[in-house]
């Protein structure tokens, strides 16, 4: 399987930084522009590539650490690529880009190999992983907005203005960004939670085995459900909702690294290839 | 042809000569009368503000000119000509341009970067042309004006950041609540500054205006003036559940919000967030107030510290208007340069022997096999029907016009034929 549009695709992403990086400095609309076109090209090949290792494979590509990671960049540029057509929050690119770039960085160094065991093998599962990480892309969105909020925040109130108060949004949308992505992942995390739950007691008996992963991610999600459930009827929002979301991905992050590398799980790489 | 600039402004005459300047302006119909008859200038226009009054002119004899412009500018009865002329400055040429260009990008200003002063010398240029006293070069070096004053604008921040406290206080505003419509103000008290702001704010799309006072008739009055609601300042709290931005200005000694006033608001306004300016020395609201998650609290000395700060970003971006006025003063030489009679009439036939070499070389080799009696009269047609259709506009462009004409012509006559054909055409006022 030749990895020519995925390389292509890095070249779109790493050239999107670099507009962006100058868009921040420079805060010219026609920069702007050119990043969202490169970050559209980007992602076409992206899921490209990915559509069409799918259907060589037959599988998703997720039992091996650099596969995993062309999924986990692919649903960060998909989610980001949603929000810049419905909520565009424009200097939010000049980190994702660049994350996106990293990302698949590692998928192309990481081993690509690797089949699922045959029990995996299911249409169920892809929905999970679909689900899961188009929900934790949103969530990455949050944290991003979230440090952004801090930022901006900070500069107002300590009434110190420095290189990022003109260029960055209003507390307002990005607030409004923190709402956005909160209504939206926690859907999706909750999908991908029910549907992996689901496929676990089809395939191996039980819905929910106290692995380390899915621990975590019950973690994740109670933090994400109070933050949404104070949002809406306290009307948290600001400092606490950007720390929640904050709080919440840095969780999310040691349940994805941790559990597929090295805590002993079943969501572990080595695991999805010889399960049962 | 020569520019000259004369004038005084803001830093060289104190107020009482510049008001008995702008004496001199205010009928303008007077003024052009005088100053279009003065034989030594070809073109000429002036501008004038309450910190500047400007005349600029276009002409061969610019010592006579600027005394000519000197003895219109010192002819105010009360104005001795010994008072003046300390205060007047001279520029010429290229230093003119430079002037002109810095005037319009609102460089010259009292307050760096402001942007009326462009739209008053486009007022005043309108009125020039009204009174026919500019002519090819004023018009195209104002339109030029105009463009460099706008890409001073849009490709350097001198005009981007607040230097009010009433728009700093917008800007904030809007950096806080993104955009302010739908909002609503509540004004406590009353005075210049804050009603100022208010006024901003309205403009830039708030939506309700609530005013409280201590007296319920001073509040009644302010209402009518922004059609907003008067309430009193018992209702004060009541009040703080539905406003956004809080403007406070009263003469009180006391506090007239306290933390824990405004915490209690807070819960029940389920945390939408709050901007409140305390304009009032001394201060009318608790600084612990700033201390709330979602509060925003700004009094007048933070204000004058975003002011300062927001001063020194506009000189910062002031060197970059400089060195984009200094290459557009430049260019603008350049195409003066080609306005002569003479370079003209040499491009006009350059351009015509190129049109016969191209044309006849084509020909020939369609032809065929020509001797050389046949291609020498194939030569000879072309130049002389070239020459003849040359003749009359080249002896026209070398008729001894008025200089202003003769300008126009050289103008219209490079345009007419592209002879700068990578110059484009004088960019039209798009305003």
């Amino acid at each position: 399987m030749t990895s020519l549009p995925l390389i292509l695709a890095l070249a779109a992403y790493f050239a999107a930084t670099g507009v962006w990086l100058t868009y921040l400095i420079w805060s010219r609309e026609s920069l702007y522009a050119g990043g969202r076109g490169l970050m559209l090209t980007g992602g076409v090949l992206h899921t490209l590539y990915l559509a069409l290792e799918t259907l060589s494979r037959g599988q998703f590509p997720i039992a091996s650490a650099g596969g995993s990671l062309v999924v986990v960049s692919w649903a960060l540029v998909t989610v980001f690529l949603f929000f810049m057509w419905r909520h565009p929050v424009k200097v939010l690119g000049a980190l994702v880009a660049p994350l996106a770039a990293v990302l698949l960085c590692g998928a192309l160094i990481l081993p690509r190999q690797g089949q699922l065991s045959p029990h995996l093998q299911s249409l169920w599962l892809g929905f999970h992983i679909i689900a899961a990480l188009l929900g934790n892309a949103t969530f990455t969105l949050a944290f991003l907005g979230g440090l952004l909020y801090l930022l901006q925040e900070r500069q107002i109130k300590s009434k110190k203005f420095g290189f990022f108060y003109r260029r960055l949004p209003s507390l307002d949308t990005l607030d409004a960004l923190n709402s956005y992505c909160l209504t939206l992942g926690f859907p999706l995390f909750t999908l991908g939670m029910v549907t992996g739950s689901l496929y676990a007691q089809h395939t191996l008996g039980t819905f929910w085995r106290w692995d380390p992963k899915e621990t975590m991610t019950l973690i994740a999600w109670l933090l994400y459900a109070a933050l949404l459930h104070e949002r809406l009827v306290k009307g948290w929002r600001g400092r606490r909702a950007a720390l929640m979301a904050i709080g919440g991905f840095v969780v999310l992050v040691v349940a994805f690294v941790g559990a597929n590398l090295g805590l002993s799980s079943y969501h572990s790489f080595e695991s999805l290839r010889r399960l049962p | 042809m020569i520019l000259v600039l004369l004038g005084v402004n803001h830093k060289t005459a104190p107020v009482e000569i510049r008001e008995k300047l702008a004496c001199l302006a205010p009928d303008p119909d007077a003024a052009y009368r005088r100053l279009v008859a003065l034989t030594e200038v070809t073109e000429v226009m002036y501008y004038s503000t309450c910190n500047r009054l400007e005349v600029l002119a276009a002409t061969d004899v610019p010592d006579d000119a600027a005394a000519a412009i000197t003895e219109f500018l010192s002819s105010h009865p009360e104005l001795p000509p010994v008072a003046l002329r300390p205060a007047l400055y001279q520029y010429r040429e290229a230093d003119a341009l430079t002037h002109l260009f810095r005037v319009a990008s609102g460089l010259d200003s009292l307050v760096l970067g402001e942007p009326q002063i462009l739209g008053q010398i486009k007022e005043a240029y309108r009125l020039a042309t009204d009174f026919h006293a500019t002519g090819a070069l004023l018009n195209r070096l104002l339109h030029k004006t105009f463009s460099v004053a706008k890409r001073v604008r849009t490709e350097t921040g001198i005009g981007g950041a607040a230097v009010s406290v009433s728009y700093a206080a917008v800007e904030l505003a809007k950096k806080i609540f993104g955009s302010l419509a739908g909002k609503t103000a509540l004004l406590i008290g009353a005075g210049d500054m804050a009603e100022l702001a208010v006024d901003h704010l309205r403009r830039q799309g708030v939506e309700r205006t609530v005013i409280a006072n201590r007296t319920l008739d001073r509040a009644l009055a302010l209402a009518r003036r922004f059609r907003g609601e008067a309430v009193s300042l018992a209702e004060l709290e009541a009040q703080l559940l539905h406003v956004d931005i809080l403007i406070s200005s009263t003469g009180a000694p006391d506090l007239v919000l306290t933390r824990d006033q405004v915490k209690a608001a807070m819960r029940r306004r389920k945390q939408r967030p709050l901007f409140l300016i305390d304009i009032a020395v001394p201060r009318d609201l608790d600084p612990a107030i700033d201390t709330l998650d979602n509060v925003y609290l700004y009094n007048i000395d933070d204000l004058q510290g975003v002011i300062d700060a927001n001063l020194q970003f506009r000189q910062a971006e002031a060197v970059k208007a400089e060195r984009l006025i200094a290459a557009e003063t430049l260019k603008f030489l350049q195409w003066r340069e080609s306005l002569a009679a003479t370079p003209t009439i040499v491009a006009l036939r350059d351009k015509a022997r190129r049109i016969c070499e191209a044309e006849l070389k084509k020909t020939v080799g369609q032809l065929g096999e020509l001797t050389p009696e046949q291609l020498q009269s194939l030569e000879v047609l072309t130049a002389s029907i070239t020459h003849k259709l040359l003749h009359d506009p080249i002896l026209y462009l070398k008729r001894n016009h008025h200089v202003r004409d003769r300008h126009r012509d050289v103008d219209l006559t490079r345009r007419l034929f592209n002879l700068d054909a990578d110059d484009a055409a004088p960019e039209a006022d798009a305003d």
